[in-house]
């Protein structure tokens, strides 16, 4: 029998397929279509401490093989999280969760991961630093390592649950960064969170998203993620989740050579529902085809070139 | 909501860009009029939202305007074809608040919808006047098939070209105890400024998932944000709070 288990951050997982934040919502509509216990885990929709209407609409454009979005954080605050859907969830979910927390300042992120530590039904903690700083002149968290490692060392100082620090992409050194949030304390990193892009619309000469910019997502960045998790993987001592156009068994295991020990699915959840079910179902065969006994031996499996100058 | 592969029977032109499709399939998980399903295209990313214009024992009928290279693609489908679709989404409209005389107003493409609903209207013994408003007399669509489900209809063109001149406000019944309103956006703020009485609006958002989970589709309403794929498309007059 296919062994699809691994191990994130001591919590033992029936198999690497997670279901990215802000794709699967809490994972109620999800539930209503197939036994979501099959999964790993889920990452719930990203978290704030006030609850947040985000951004004006059209918030969603397509792309050659993407998306974009800039719903900008939509969610009901930490405090209805907590007294309605984590609650409902539990009538649906019984593995550990993982909950995605947002903020505009360090205060924010500590008050809001103090909250959530305090929830039984939570497993880990991913810490989305894509966010602006308000006091730090709106410049996103994620794109400074020393900003990225004050949310870090603040939220480690409160907490006891594993904290994952989920990544930025639109950095040139996305190594400093991870390096930085390992060096506070951090359990884990995730990557990559949305590519920063936009679409114009050809008729109106205006961007199609109300938000003129947006994250991109699905397929299309297949290749910078991996690239990306690759590079974290190799120079980080903690585990490393990857994401970023992953659709398939196969990109699942890509993903795994690349140094992941889990795989997060985002957009793909949207075109097709049962994107993270069909993955787990496919994986024992595409474990077979690739000469796979255990799923967690490949983790960072691929052996790279000498390079030569 | 369900996942089902239909098989395309007709694929014909009612206009010079319109087009209604016919699909052979389970068509259980439409429960009311006002739904809408999420089209798979091949080599495009987002599915597409298209309300459902009729369905009923296995045959779900669409009627889309080609705007874009997604509808362009789905015109040239052939029948036969096979195409996978989200079934069954969104609230519908709610037929039990419509009183004797309900009124239906449809512009352009958000006429469709309003077939099934006059089709459950008439079946429940009301009274349906239907308003349906175009730009010009060649883009005037469905006309008789409204009238011999059994409704008044009336159509209006923007330039005159056919029927009564003007927009669908302009050629309000007076008696109506309820409207469902479907079309573009300054049709139906034209509506929801000139309209007494109470009524339903479906409307429209570019989406991500269409079932409620990215929630890219959110309109502001009198309860803070709803999502117009899963809480709508359908939201009563009172829930919106238009400027006007
Ligand atoms: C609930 C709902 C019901 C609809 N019902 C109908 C219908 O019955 N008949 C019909 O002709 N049209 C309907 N539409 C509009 C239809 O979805 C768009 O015309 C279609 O998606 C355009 O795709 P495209 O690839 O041709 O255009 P493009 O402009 O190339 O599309 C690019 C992207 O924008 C999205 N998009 C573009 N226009 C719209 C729009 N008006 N609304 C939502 N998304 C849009 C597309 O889905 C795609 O993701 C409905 C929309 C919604 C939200
Ligand atoms: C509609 C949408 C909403 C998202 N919301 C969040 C969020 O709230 N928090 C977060 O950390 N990431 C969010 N993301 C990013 C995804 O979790 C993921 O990092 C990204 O989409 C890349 O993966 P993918 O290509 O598989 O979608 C969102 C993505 C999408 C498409
Ligand atoms: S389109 Fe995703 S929530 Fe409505």
């Amino acid at each position: 029998m296919a062994d699809l288990s691994v191990e994130l951050c001591g919590i033992k997982l029936d198999n690497p397929v997670i279901p990215a934040s802000g794709t699967f919502g809490f994972g109620a509509e999800f539930a209503e279509l197939y036994d979501i216990n099959v999964l790993g885990t889920f990452s719930f929709k990203g978290t704030t401490r006030q609850p947040r209407f985000g951004n004006p609409t059209p918030r969603i454009a397509e792309c050659p093989a993407g998306m974009l979005n800039s719903v900008g954080l939509q969610n009901p605050g930490v405090e209805h999280v907590i007294a309605e859907e984590l609650p409902r969830m539990k009538t649906y979910f019984c593995k550990p969760v993982m909950a995605n927390v947002s903020g505009f300042s360090v205060e924010d992120y500590a008050y809001t991961c103090a909250l959530l530590d305090a929830q039984d039904q939570i497993g880990w903690i991913e810490l989305n630093v894509s966010c602006p700083n308000v006091h730090g002149g709106g410049m996103s968290f994620g794109t400074d390592p020393e900003a990225a490692a004050g949310v870090v060392r603040a939220v480690k100082a409160i907490t006891k649950k594993p904290i994952i620090v989920k990544l930025s992409p639109n950095v040139t050194d996305i190594v400093a960064v991870a390096l930085a949030c390992e060096k506070a304390g951090a359990d884990g990193i995730s990557l990559i969170n949305t590519l920063l892009g936009m679409r114009i619309d050809l008729k109106t000469r205006r961007p199609v998203l109300a938000n003129n910019t947006g994250g991109l997502s699905g397929p299309a960045v297949f290749p910078v993620a991996l690239r990306m998790v690759w590079q974290v993987a190799h120079a980080v001592d903690i585990p490393v989740v990857g994401m970023g156009g992953v659709s398939s068994a196969d990109d699942m295991i890509e993903m795994m050579l690349a140094g992941a020990t889990a795989v997060e699915v985002g957009a793909a959840n949207l075109v097709d529902p049962y994107a993270c079910r069909d993955i787990i179902n496919e994986l024992p065969e595409t474990m077979r085809k690739y000469k796979i006994e255990k799923l967690s031996d490949i983790i960072k499996g691929a052996n790279s070139w000498e390079k030569t100058l | 909501m369900r996942d089902i592969t239909f098989e395309i029977s007709e694929n014909v032109p009612l206009t010079a860009n319109v087009r209604r499709m016919r699909l052979y399939g389970d068509t259980a998980d439409i429960t009311r009029a006002g739904q809408f399903v999420n089209v798979r295209l091949d080599g495009f990313y987002l599915r597409r939202p298209i309300s459902v214009c009729d369905a009923e024992n296995g045959v779900l009928t669409l009627i889309y305007k080609c705007v874009g290279a997604g509808t362009e693609r789905m015109s040239r489908m052939r029948t036969g074809e096979r195409l996978n679709v989200l079934t069954g989404l969104g609230n519908g409209y709610d037929i039990s608040l419509s009183g004797r005389r309900p009124l239906l107003l449809g512009g352009g493409v958000g006429v469709p919808p309003l077939y099934l609903l006059a089709k459950k209207l008439l079946a429940e013994g009301k009274d349906v006047s239907a308003v349906i408003g175009f730009n010009t007399a060649a883009e005037v669509f469905y006309e008789k098939e409204f009238a011999s489900l059994g409704c008044s209809v009336t159509v209006t063109t923007a330039d005159g070209s056919y029927g009564t001149k003007g927009f669908v406000t302009d050629a309000l019944p007076e008696d109506a105890t309820y409207f469902y309103a479907c079309g573009p956006m300054p049709m139906l703020k034209a509506v929801y400024a000139k309209t007494d009485i109470s009524g339903e609006f479906s409307l429209e958002e570019r989406m991500g998932c269409g079932f409620g989970v990215c929630v890219g589709c959110t309109c502001k309403t009198v309860t803070g944000g709803k999502r117009i794929c899963k809480d709508g498309p359908v939201f009563k007059k009172e829930e919106l709070e238009w400027q006007i």
